[in-house]
């Protein structure tokens, strides 16, 4: 007869049970020369910036799975609420997770206090969730939005740090986009120049940088209006086939040629739409 | 000064024999049985999560006392352990509804909510003696 033991009700969240083995496996995996499976990432250049009546969001469209290509066109600018969207960089699942929490407790919050949720509201929330779990959730977010105050612009660190800015660019192609800021910032443009500048930075992270690549993605923000523009630009189109590799009818000589006729019926005829955003 | 003295530490215990199932070694979940294996923990964040909730309540209570006063964390505790005991047995799954509504976790999400769902949990205590443990008689 086997001992009954007592079992500790389960709490929810993470559970750490499979850590050892896993520190394990992966001795083991490294002895014999594999290695383990790698995160999806997104290396990634997103940047941010503010200009006379709201700011702009931009990012690239390319997520990595190690030196692989995972996702040519994945979506990187989250949604907050109706006037705060944010951008993640680091690994995809943890931004796309975080950035789903905050947005489900900030409308949490909204609905209780009854009003418009603001920039800093978000920001501390990511800040409080992300210093909890010490850097471990690889989520790099530049985070920003319209409220009654103006508009607000945030980077925020894995680690849970955050910095107020008018301009900020995150990821592996942040040097890149950073460099043309630098050079072309000026405060209170207008809004053609804010996007303008916004998809020369995107773009010279895209040019430069392994980690970022595909469509340039934008977010408009201003007081009332938010503008998704989903791509916005094609920075890395496919290229056109120039020549045609097929034969010319009659190249092979035929020798014999039978016709079968197969007696179908259409039965049902669906359409379905393919998802090509 | 040892840790245990400084005021409102929440005690550290080691992480004990890994028994699994018929009280025996669980080896594929928590690797060889070795002194260090028993002492630190899996990740580095299991400590700081196991002790998380406990830890806020310390702080959040005694900040409560040196502003408003010790009545108003006494009251707060009285009515946590009233909540708390409106509860289903314990082999069973309770709702916690007065329990959430008082610590505020009706109004927000986090990852106890979605990650690793209790309901869904594989385990299950034998109803008797889970009784007998909780009830003292064990």
């Amino acid at each position: 007869m086997a001992t009954l033991s007592v079992c500790q009700t389960q709490l929810g969240g993470f559970s750490f049970e499979n850590c050892k083995r896993n520190a394990v496996l992966e001795t083991e995996v490294t002895k014999v020369g594999c290695r383990m499976p790698a995160a999806r990432k997104t290396g990634t250049t997103i940047v941010g910036v503010v200009f006379k009546d709201g700011l702009v969001l931009g990012a690239d469209t390319r997520a990595t799975e190690g030196m692989i290509v995972a996702d040519k066109n994945c979506s990187k600018i989250h949604y907050i609420s109706p006037n705060i969207y944010c951008c993640g960089a680091g690994t995809a699942a943890d931004t796309e997770m975080t950035t789903q929490i905050i947005s489900s407790n900030l409308e949490l919050h909204s609905l209780s206090t009854g009003r418009l949720p603001r920039v800093a509201t978000a920001n501390r929330m990511l800040k409080q969730m992300l210093f909890r779990y010490q850097g471990h959730i690889g989520a790099a977010l530049v985070l920003g939005g319209m409220d009654c105050n103006g508009p607000h612009l945030y980077s925020i660190y894995p680690h849970g740090s955050t910095d107020k800015l008018p301009y900020v660019t995150m990821g592996s192609g942040s040097l890149a986009a950073m460099a043309v800021f630098e050079d072309r910032y000026k405060q209170d443009m207008e809004e053609e120049d804010a996007k303008r500048l916004v998809r020369d930075a995107i773009a010279a992270g895209i040019f430069n940088d392994l980690g970022s690549g595909s469509n340039i993605d934008l977010c408009v923000i201003t007081k009332g209006r938010v503008d998704y523009l989903r791509p916005h630009d094609m920075a890395n189109k496919k290229g056109v086939r120039t020549g045609s590799y097929k034969y010319k009818r009659g190249t092979t000589g035929v020798l014999t040629k039978t016709v079968t006729k197969l007696d179908l019926e259409v039965v049902e005829e669906t359409i379905q739409t393919m998802d090509t955003s | 000064m040892p840790l245990s003295q400084l005021k409102d530490s929440v005690p550290v215990t080691g992480m004990g024999p890994q028994v699994g199932a018929y009280g025996v070694q669980d080896t594929l979940r928590s690797g060889f049985s070795s002194v260090k294996n028993e002492l630190l923990p899996s990740h580095v964040l299991e400590l700081s999560e196991k002790n998380f909730q406990l830890n806020q309540d310390k702080m959040n209570f005694s900040t409560l006392r040196n502003i408003q006063g010790l009545h108003a964390p006494l009251k707060l505790q009285m009515e946590y352990r009233a909540a708390r005991q409106i509860q289903r047995l314990p082999f069973l799954q309770s709702s916690h509804l007065a329990l959430d509504t008082l610590k505020g976790n009706d109004e927000s999400i986090s990852f106890e909510d979605i990650l690793n769902d209790p309901a869904q949990s594989e385990m299950m205590g034998e109803p008797h003696i889970m009784v007998e443990y909780k009830l003292g008689m064990m």
